[in-house]
């Protein structure tokens, strides 16, 4: 069973390694609507998956968090792509494997998935 | 309506997190010899007024300027209630909102609890400001869940760092199936 103890160790571990990470180190920023429309619309999975690549991958400067309704629950679950000096990205009905391909080109490699775009998308 | 408590939670919790709230505790009794299943919500928040409240769970209240209120509120009401439950919250500027939702543990129409590990994992990755208290009872086991004592031992260290993060989401799974062993919840 976990105990505090293990917690302990992990902020000692933490503190060792030279260089502590600072909140200010993270320059990807990928939000997820989780209000009752972005919940119901499954953006559990695509969360879980951006959560699950970003540790598996050790992504230090990603980080992935969670926001309200942004009104346009029809096109949800939403996801938002913010990066440092660049424009926000917003992509539309997204689902564990759309969260995947985005994380592998946009997060990854920096190429923007048009076909999953908010503009792109929308008018289909 | 959502189809698992848990995402119910998650959402309800929300509006804690939005009401500006330090501290949320949620706590989830399971109760089987009273056939019950019990939800509760407290948060230290900005509360509601008295006419914001009697209007809470109404559907058609939410508005696109105030935002703080939707089908949340009602589809948690509604779950309850078709279970032969109990639905009940309230509220006072500046104090804070309980509220509490009492399901038929064995009716037929009550949607699994679900994953619980997923929302209070999320709620505290999410809101590293925000302390969370999860207090989960099944009959005569429990375990709870403090954030400030993670807080306490971490210092300043962030609760979403991704050890950290594995760490809380470890723990909360490693208790959870403890408590719960073979009931099906």
């Amino acid at each position: 069973m976990k105990s505090l103890e293990e917690l302990r160790a992990i902020k000692e571990k933490m503190q060792s390694q030279v260089n502590m990470r600072k909140p200010e180190d993270k320059t990807t920023r990928i939000v997820v609507g989780m209000a009752t429309c972005g919940i119901a619309a499954g953006a559990r999975p695509v969360l879980n998956t951006f959560s699950d690549l970003i540790q598996q991958n050790k992504l230090d400067s990603v980080e992935v968090t969670q926001t309200g309704c942004v009104g346009l629950c029809q096109y949800e679950p939403i996801v938002e792509v913010y990066e440092k000096d660049k424009e926000k990205v917003t992509y539309i009905k997204m689902d564990a494997e759309r969260a995947k391909e985005i994380f592998e080109e946009h997060i990854k490699k920096g190429k923007i998935v048009q076909k999953y775009t908010i503009s792109t998308a929308s008018l289909k | 309506m959502l189809p698992e408590i848990a995402l119910t939670i998650l959402d309800i919790a929300q509006n804690s997190v939005r009401a500006e709230a330090s501290l949320t505790e949620i706590t989830v009794n399971a109760d089987t010899s009273a056939d019950t299943l019990t939800v509760i919500i407290k948060d230290n928040g900005c509360g509601m007024s008295t006419e914001q409240l009697e209007r809470v769970t109404d559907p058609f209240f939410t508005t696109r300027t105030t935002r703080d209120i939707g089908l949340g509120v009602p589809f948690f009401k509604q779950s309850a209630e078709m279970t032969g439950g109990k639905f009940d919250i309230i509220s006072e500027l500046g104090v804070g909102t309980t509220t509490t939702a009492v399901y038929g543990f064995s009716h037929i129409d009550r949607m699994p609890l679900g994953d619980m590990v997923f929302t209070i994992h999320t709620l505290i990755t999410c809101n590293i400001d925000k302390d969370f208290l999860f207090n989960y009872h099944i009959d005569d086991n429990s375990f709870a869940l403090d954030t400030r004592e993670f807080r306490e031992v971490m210092g300043d260290v962030p609760l979403n760092e991704p050890e950290v993060s594995n760490y809380i989401k470890e723990f909360l799974d490693e208790n959870i199936k403890e408590i719960v062993g073979e009931l099906v919840i």
